[in-house]
């Protein structure tokens, strides 16, 4: 495979995942780059937000499930028993589908993860107005950061959700269809803005959208039934893909 | 085809003027309760009936007040909210947050807050004396006062918690409500930020929880402020002298001096303006309470609106 994946930041190997008694992800292998956005595609219920669940756990949340397999960040098993889940969700941060900033001022929406580590004072404020102007939000929030978040746009508040994200300094962002309730304007900004963050973080985006695989990702992980059907540069499944499914996916012949 | 109506829908027509005819009982039920409250106790009405107290005869209706009663009513809802409040949110938050749904003690305890609704006041009554008053209150007074009379009688103290066990159903039934209906993608946003899970409830679910804790306080306190078997053996006293003045003394009780006018009155006649008045001050007395647990939390469901919170 390319150079880059040499060292890979994520390793899943042998990734099985079941909820209950039906399995959901089948073997998956899937290394993924520092500083590169690989992007998980698919018909729904292929296993890819699955997926995008275990890189940080947040699958423990659903009663009895269950997982085979490793996964590993920066050579270090993230299920491991020592592992601390919650350190592991400070660098491991999550967008979700729909937006779900807290019901709290724009400010105290940035500042949450930042207070819950005991910043305080100068240096809160310094690294909320750093994740706002990172997630392109600043100019748009400077004057009303004690405004309830609620007030924002749809698209203002999934960004705000990113710079909530952010503010806690992960190092990979795990976005999990961020786009999908938005409008145009809005997934368009959001899309910008995932180009800016591939310099700071490693981002894992799972997507309905082809068009939005294609356009801001490096890598794209080809889903089918829970299995990987397809992992390559992005302009390669694009251009070329290896298999007939990922083919007639991604022209949209079937999904 | 044409839409002309051929023939009037007759069942739809008896139905509305049933249900109509229903509803308009209850709302006429309703108004004359309080009409005949009102009109019989209005005359009553005054500020020395209200404010003052029994000590010049309980049953003249030109000298007695019902102030003591006030107060006793009071504390007592007071002290009960100070009891029910914890255990109910405590209990809410372990079924919602921590149990699992579908698990064997889940389920039992569920049951148990089940049953605990259907149980008749007066069984929390004896319940009270049986086993706050005589079990803790005289359990208290070997261990620490040497068998001297302290917790181990009827008190402010066992009334209330007799009548927060009686509303703690209502508590905890509500509160879990308000918590189910919190987004789940609060919790999972508080959670991928390396919130622990008492973080999350602390810190997102229980503040967006409270609009719905007030409702349970509310109907607890309306519960409370009115009901008379569960106090009658565990803290009410028919007559005092003075107010009271610590947990462990007994009080007079609105409710509880209504039902002592209506049965022990030397003549029903003469008491009547007293009764009526002091059924038309608890009427007002739990409006009142009612009233400004809703403003509270009108007041905190907009500041939660709009993020000021």
């Amino acid at each position: 495979m390319h150079s880059v994946m040499d060292k890979p930041i994520i390793q899943i190997s042998d990734l099985d995942f079941w909820y209950g008694e039906s399995q959901a992800l089948f073997g998956v292998n899937v290394a993924i780059g520092p500083h590169r956005t690989t992007a998980l595609i698919g018909p729904s219920g292929c296993g890819k937000s699955t997926l995008l669940r275990c890189l940080n756990r947040m699958n423990e949340l659903i009663e009895q499930t269950r997982m085979t397999g490793q996964i590993t960040m920066n050579g270090h098993d993230i299920n491991a028993p020592d592992v601390d889940v919650i350190e592991l969700r400070k660098r491991v941060g999550m967008v979700f589908q729909k937006s779900n900033p807290f019901p709290k001022s724009i400010f105290e929406n940035v500042a949450y993860g930042l207070r819950i580590q005991g910043l305080k004072g100068a240096e809160l404020e310094g690294r909320v107005e750093r994740s706002l102007r990172k997630s392109a939000l600043w100019d748009e929030a400077k004057d009303r950061l004690q405004e309830s978040a609620l007030q924002l746009s749809g698209g203002q508040q999934q960004r705000l959700c990113i710079a909530r994200t952010i503010a806690v300094e992960p190092e990979v962002v795990l976005m999990d269809e961020p786009c999908s309730a938005l409008d145009p304007t809005a997934t368009s900004k959001i899309e910008e803005l995932i180009q800016d963050l591939k310099q700071f973080y490693t981002i894992v985006i799972v997507t309905h959208n082809m068009q939005q695989a294609a356009r801001c990702s490096d890598y794209t992980a080809f889903f089918y039934l829970g299995k990987l059907i397809e992992f390559d540069e992005t302009t390669k499944i694009f251009t070329n893909p290896g298999h007939k499914q990922t083919e007639d996916y991604i022209t949209g012949r079937f999904g | 085809m044409t839409f002309q109506r051929t023939k009037r829908d007759w069942q739809s027509i008896g139905l509305t003027a049933f249900t109509a005819t229903a509803t308009a009982a209850i709302v006429g039920i309703v108004l004359m309760i309080l009409g005949n409250i009102v009109w019989n106790g209005a005359s009553q009405m005054s500020f020395r009936f209200v404010f003052g107290g029994t000590r010049e005869g309980m049953f003249e209706a030109s000298r007695a007040g019902v102030f003591p009663m006030i107060f006793g009513t009071l504390a007592l809802v007071i002290l009960m909210t100070v009891c029910v409040l914890p255990v109910g949110v405590i209990t809410a938050i372990y079924l919602t947050e921590y149990a699992r749904a579908e698990s064997a003690i889940n389920r039992l305890i569920r049951g148990a807050i089940n049953n605990l609704a259907g149980v008749p006041s007066i069984v929390f009554g004896l319940f009270g004396l049986g086993f706050f008053i005589q079990f803790v209150g005289g359990g208290i007074d070997k261990l620490f006062y040497g068998g001297e009379l302290h917790y181990g009688e009827p008190a402010l103290i066992w009334a209330a918690a007799t009548m927060a066990v009686l509303t703690l159903p209502v508590m905890i039934i509500t509160t879990e409500e308000a918590l189910r209906a919190i987004p789940k993608g609060l919790r999972e946003a508080s959670l991928a930020l390396g919130a622990t899970k008492l973080e999350t409830i602390w810190k997102v679910v229980l503040p967006q929880a409270i609009p719905g804790i007030l409702t349970g306080s509310i109907l607890a306190v309306g519960r409370g402020a009115g009901e008379v078997a569960p106090i009658m053996f565990t803290g009410a006293a028919y007559y005092l002298a003075h107010l009271p003045t610590h947990w462990t003394d007994q009080f007079m009780h609105l409710g509880y001096h209504i039902f002592v006018l209506s049965t022990q009155s030397p003549d029903v006649e003469r008491t009547k303006p007293i009764l009526f008045g002091s059924v038309l001050v608890l009427l007002m007395l739990t409006f009142f309470l009612n009233l400004a647990g809703v403003l509270v939390r009108a007041r905190i469901r907009r500041r939660a609106r709009f993020g000021h919170a």
